[in-house]
């Protein structure tokens, strides 16, 4: 059936296909398409940076079906009053490979402009650090309750406009009208923009978290199905530098802790691991600097139940500590049950963030349950719970200045 | 008759059954499970064997224990209670900072662990007073505050049992238990023969127990504390405190002086210092042969002060190696009104943590103006004056069965020697080994 999109020949719909089945499973689409929201995944290393991926959500924001997109390039949904500094910001983003949110004017299908916060992420391949796709997530901003007579925030190349319009008489914001007919000359296209833009409108903390969540989902659901092609995803190019550098005596008291467990640290973007012992490094068969700065996702993989993550997700939002068993994955694509125990660590010296006595990092411990261990008499809860306690321990521990980063921080 | 001295302060709550509002809670004869004679014998808790004799004392800690089940257990069981709800706050989110200066005295601002109540009298002028079984007292304590049992496992290995009766052996079983009201994390009570409702006075025998227990967790950072009656203890029931803080204590660091000893001193192998530069003298005991060595010679010192009515404190540090005595005069000061406004104010109680240097404070004000020289003044009221000092040094030698010998005195300065810095601890700090001296 033809559409009048242009939906792409059966063979390039093939190779747009393959650039997600060849580095993910053919599971892959399938569980995208689970997944609610409205987003798209793209493909920078093909010509043209095409639409590898459109979600099932994209008609009912945007009014195009998936096939109506794939192949195209994603400025098919800007349009005239689209403001060019925000897709600017977005084109910056993309060649500077770095994650990136936006409230931007786009269009339907239908022409019909709309509001949306665009949120887009590059997709790292975990160990070259690669970018392997760019997601781009849309959330639709709904519109602020009219404010009277604050004044408008308009673009500078209004400022004649406003001022003719002023010399007349004052205007309040609501009334576009008296605008539009002062000058219609050269300013004539923008002020058409202008009208249709509207207000400019701000995303709410809301519509991020929405976006956020998103976006998370998608990297989870890539990173499960990578495994099968011996693949690590994550958000972020895993490179340490980007990590702040703990105290060396923090790192020495965690040094003795001979649990296998990581850190994790919830302020920073896509809260990143901190910290990983060395039993943790021989468990999973990582390397530290691998490791280091990436989400501990990467453990995660095809069997790894949502539901545990879901619950684990929410026990970090409530500051709760929590117990799960779960399948994680080793480097070597490996499945092992892990029994792991999440809890929070507060920070009481008062230094660190701008939220003191704030959760300072969350502390992962992990178990291999198919595994003989031997904890001297002690229950496998237990011997995890000294692991918690001795972190807990060795963060209490102060240098002089009371940081728990190094100085130079 | 002797006139009484009393103070009036705010017991520190250590258990979540020692409110009185705690005996009106609903429990049929005892089906509470708690430590008395009606439930323990029947229990069964985990129980944590000691080696009978540790290494001795290892100067250094190449070898120390990789896999230390005792730090698992206690940290583990810790954080198991925490979760179950039993502390009255979450000590890991109060403020805590080292004070600027040499010593490095450690304040926390703490205002969960004080209790706006009414204060109780406390006798300070009898260190010595008969166990009273209607006060609150540790059998009274539910058995879900308590973590395990703590025995000597009679041979060279420490093990662990997850649980055993507790009629092992014939005598009352020791306990370690849970501080509701912690200053630090990990913060516990070892209560020696529970059973035998010992009243609060050191012994050869407990001494011993504590000692073994600092050896056992083999961290240089993990200090049992005892405060004698008349010196800030809560509870007329024999009982340690413990905890780990992963920084030196400002005592720790402080300058000592060896007090030579006559060759009769030696055979025990224990060495006796004075603090030096330090708000309160003290004397500091190392080393002995076994523990059992310095248990004796501590615990000499300890019973002539109990007797004599002296209040004190102990601080055994650095793996069970060292042991810090200070005779206190605080209590008594306050009794006979001697003590500042200003001081009292804080509502400090200097006891054995405060006088090494771990501050708790209650009010943020004297959190946010804490200095070295403020925490000094506080300290220094707490201290026998040298004249008292020296007086009580030579009763507690001769008790101790120490001989100081007539030699020299290697420096002549006491109060006027010119305050010599210590280094601070190294950055790299292993296990077992504190830059002291």
């Amino acid at each position: 059936m033809e559409s009048s999109g242009g939906a792409p020949p059966a063979e390039e719909r093939r190779l747009l296909a393959a650039s997600l089945t060849a580095r993910y499973s053919d599971w892959v689409l399938e569980e995208l398409d689970e997944l609610p929201g409205s987003f798209l995944l793209t493909d920078p290393a093909m010509s043209g940076h095409p639409i590898v991926y459109a979600s099932r959500g994209l008609a009912s924001l945007t009014g195009y079906r998936p096939r109506d997109v794939l192949g195209r390039n994603a400025r098919l949904f800007q349009g005239a009053a689209t403001d060019r500094a925000a897709v600017a910001g977005v084109r910056d983003a993309v060649r500077c490979q770095r994650a990136h949110q936006v409230a931007i004017l786009n269009y339907r299908r239908d022409g019909a402009p709309h509001w949306v916060l665009l949120h887009v992420a590059p997709v790292f391949h975990a160990h070259d650090g690669r970018v392997l796709h760019f997601l781009a997530v849309q959330v639709p901003i709904a519109a602020a309750p009219r404010r009277r007579a604050a004044p408008c925030r308009r673009p500078p190349v209004f400022a004649a406009c406003r001022e003719e319009a002023r010399v007349e008489e004052e205007l309040p914001c609501a009334s576009h009208a008296g605008e539009a007919f002062v000058d219609i000359d050269k300013r004539g296209l923008e002020t058409t923009r202008w009208l249709e833009a509207g207000e400019p409108r701000v995303a709410s903390g809301c519509d991020k978290e929405k976006a956020l969540s998103t976006a998370n989902s998608i990297f989870s659901a890539l990173n499960r199905y990578s495994k099968l092609t011996g693949l690590v995803v994550c958000g972020k190019r895993c490179d340490s530098a980007g990590i702040p550098a703990l105290s060396s005596s923090l790192n020495l008291s965690l040094g003795r802790i001979k649990q296998s467990f990581v850190l994790t640290d919830r302020h920073l973007p896509d809260m990143p691991v901190v910290y990983a012992s060395d039993a943790f490094l021989s468990l999973t068969g990582y390397s530290r600097e691998e490791i280091l700065g990436c989400n501990c996702r990467f453990l995660n993989g095809p069997g790894t139940s949502l539901e545990v993550l879901e619950e684990i997700n929410r026990n970090i939002c409530c500051e709760q500590a929590c117990t799960v068993h779960l399948l994680n994955y080793r480097k070597d694509g490996l499945a092992f049950p892990d029994l792991l125990h999440v809890s929070p660590i507060r920070n009481a010296s008062g230094k660190v963030g701008l939220h003191p006595f704030q959760v300072a990092f969350h502390v992962w411990v992990h178990l291999d349950e198919s595994i003989k261990h031997d904890f001297n008499g002690l229950s496998p809860e237990v011997w995890q719970l000294g692991a918690v306690g001795a972190v807990r321990v060795a963060v209490r521990s102060l240098s002089a200045s009371g940081s728990l980063l190094r100085p130079s921080q | 008759m002797e006139m009484k001295l009393t103070i009036k302060r705010v017991p520190t709550i250590v258990s979540n059954y020692q409110e009185e509002a705690a005996a009106e809670r609903p429990r049929g004869g005892c089906g509470k499970n708690c430590l008395g004679d009606c439930c323990l014998p029947v229990s069964e808790l985990p129980v944590y064997a000691f080696k009978a004799n540790p290494t001795k004392l290892p100067a250094s800690q190449e070898h120390a224990v990789p896999s230390n089940v005792f730090i698992d257990l206690l940290l583990g069981q810790w954080e198991d209670r925490m979760t179950q709800g039993l502390f009255r706050y979450d000590v890991t989110a109060c403020e805590t900072k080292v004070i600027p200066g040499n010593l490095g005295f450690v304040a926390q601002l703490n205002e969960g662990r004080h209790l706006k109540k009414r204060p109780t009298e406390f006798r300070v002028d009898r260190v010595l007073q008969p166990f009273d079984a209607a006060k609150f007292n540790f059998t009274k304590v539910g058995q879900e505050e308590v973590l395990f049992q703590f025995e000597n496992g009679g041979g060279d290995d420490s093990y662990f049992l997850k649980s055993a009766p507790t009629t092992v052996a014939d005598r009352a079983p020791n306990v370690v238990a849970i501080n509701v009201s912690p200053i630090e994390y990990g913060h516990v009570l070892l209560i020696p023969r529970v059973l035998d409702r010992l009243p609060q006075r050191i012994d050869q025998e407990s001494l011993l127990l504590a000692l073994h227990m600092a050896a056992e967790a083999a961290s240089p950072y993990f200090r049992l504390g005892y405060n004698s009656l008349g010196a800030f203890a809560t509870i007329n029931h024999l009982h340690f405190q413990a905890y780990y803080l992963t920084v030196p204590f400002p005592v720790e660091k402080a300058a000592t002086q060896r007090i030579p000893l006559a060759d009769d001193g030696m055979k025990s192998g224990v060495k006796v210092s004075k603090l030096m530069n330090y708000p309160v003298r003290g004397l500091v005991f190392e080393g002995g042969n076994t523990l059992n060595d310095l248990a004796d010679v501590v615990s000499g010192a300890c019973i002539w002060l109990q007797e004599n009515n002296v209040p004190y404190n102990v601080l055994i540090s650095d793996c069970g190696r060292k042991v810090f005595l200070f005779p206190q005069c605080y209590a008594e000061k306050q009794a006979l009104g001697e003590v500042s406004q200003e001081l009292l104010d804080t509502q400090v109680n200097p006891a054995v943590w405060e006088i090494s240097g771990h501050i708790v404070l209650k009010r943020r004000d004297d959190y946010e103006e804490a200095s070295e020289a403020s925490a000094w003044r506080l300290l220094a009221e707490v201290s026998l004056s040298e004249s008292r000092f020296e007086e009580v040094k030579a009763y507690i030698f001769d008790a101790a069965g120490l001989v100081q010998s007539l030699a020299e005195e290697e420096t002549g300065e006491a109060d006027d020697a010119i305050y010599t810095p210590v280094t601070v601890a190294p950055q790299a700090v292993t296990e077992g080994c504190l830059v002291l001296q």
